[in-house]
């Protein structure tokens, strides 16, 4: 399809979301993300049942601790498409990027470099 | 197990904050089985905390350890080298491990980083259930396996009472009647003799009634 997707998107593969830890969404704010976003099957659509729906109660748990923090929890998504659904693929990378470019960077990454 | 809920993390924030050199202490045993203070929670808290005091101007160093145990010597002299590096700690033990840890470490500041709340099961993942007090005086042997100790409000030796309905308890009617489930067991077993046995009046002082208590084996020790 050759469809194009913000270069600010690093795609990190797993072999389900549901291997998707609030750990690795902390961790990845930790080292400067400015936002993280899980791509899922659809609901209802796991090859294991319920990883979808693990991952998605792991976001929503990052989010709020985010928000505790002072991070945002607005800075981390959940989305669900088909492996047959690349333009949608392409979309979701595209409004994710634009919420962080208004929201701005990663107040931890701007906290470190001040300190540094 | 001894189950445990994890604090809220603005009250840790607000234990920690005025340290430097903090350890986050987790243990391997039952609260890492309730998911409140095993590696992966301590793991989310030192995490958390970091961005919290990164983002709010403090330069803390908050390091992480998981321990096997932190209610026995040995495990806990594990962390005895390193110490030293640290103002302060977080438990994320159950009371039990905090209070250990305080008593072996005289010098350094420890803070609950979970409320320990019974001594249960894991029912299904995410829910936790009291099945045992601790009274010291088990009884279970004469009610079919079901303590009314610790799973009827009123802990009644003799029930069920009034408020029971429909095999309900009256304080909630989302528990279950604990003398309820004892007579269906009682029955499901062709005990029911067992049923019309009264229990005399229970030896409080085995409970917490007879102050701090201690269980001592000669046998056992060296």
């Amino acid at each position: 399809m050759r469809l194009s997707y913000p270069s600010s998107t690093k795609i990190i593969r797993v072999p389900c979301t549901g291997k998707v830890d609030i750990l690795h969404i902390l961790r990845a704010f930790e080292k400067g993300a400015d936002g993280v976003y899980a791509v899922g099957c659809m609901e209802g659509d796991c090859h294991f049942n319920s990883g979808n729906f693990r991952a998605r109660k792991r976001v929503e748990q990052a989010k709020k601790l985010l928000d505790t923090v002072g991070v945002g929890g607005e800075r981390v998504q959940m989305f669900n498409l088909s492996s047959a659904e690349g333009p949608r693929f392409a979309e979701y990378a595209r409004e994710m990027d634009q919420r962080i470019r208004e929201l701005g960077p990663n107040p931890i990454k701007l906290a470190m470099k001040k300190a540094a | 197990m001894i189950v445990a809920d994890r604090k809220p993390i603005e009250e840790i924030i607000q234990q920690v904050e005025a340290h430097r050199n903090v350890l986050i202490l987790g243990c391997n045993e039952c609260v890492t089985v309730c998911e409140a203070g095993g590696k992966k929670e301590v793991g989310i808290l030192a995490s958390a905390l970091r961005m919290y005091f990164i983002n709010n101007g403090k330069d803390m160093r908050i390091d992480e350890i998981t321990l096997e145990r932190q209610c026995d010597h040995e495990y806990l002299e594990e962390i005895r080298d390193r110490i030293d590096r640290y103002d302060a700690v977080v438990s994320l033990a159950c009371g039990v491990g905090v209070q250990f840890m305080a008593e072996k470490y005289l010098s350094k500041p420890v803070y609950p980083g979970v409320n320990t709340c019974f001594l249960g099961v894991t029912e299904k993942r995410g829910l936790w259930t009291e099945r045992c007090q601790a009274c010291g005086q088990c009884i279970l042997a004469n009610t079919a396996g079901i303590c009314p100790i610790s799973r009827c409000a009123k802990r009644i030796l003799n029930g069920p009472c009034g408020g029971s309905t429909k095999g309900k308890c009256e304080v909630n009617k989302d528990l279950d009647c604990a003398w309820q489930l004892i007579v269906d067991r009682l029955k499901s077993l062709g005990r029911m003799d067992d049923y019309e046995k009264l229990f005399s009046i229970k030896d409080w002082s085995t409970d917490r009634a007879g102050g701090p208590r201690k269980v001592v084996r000669e046998d056992v020790q060296i």
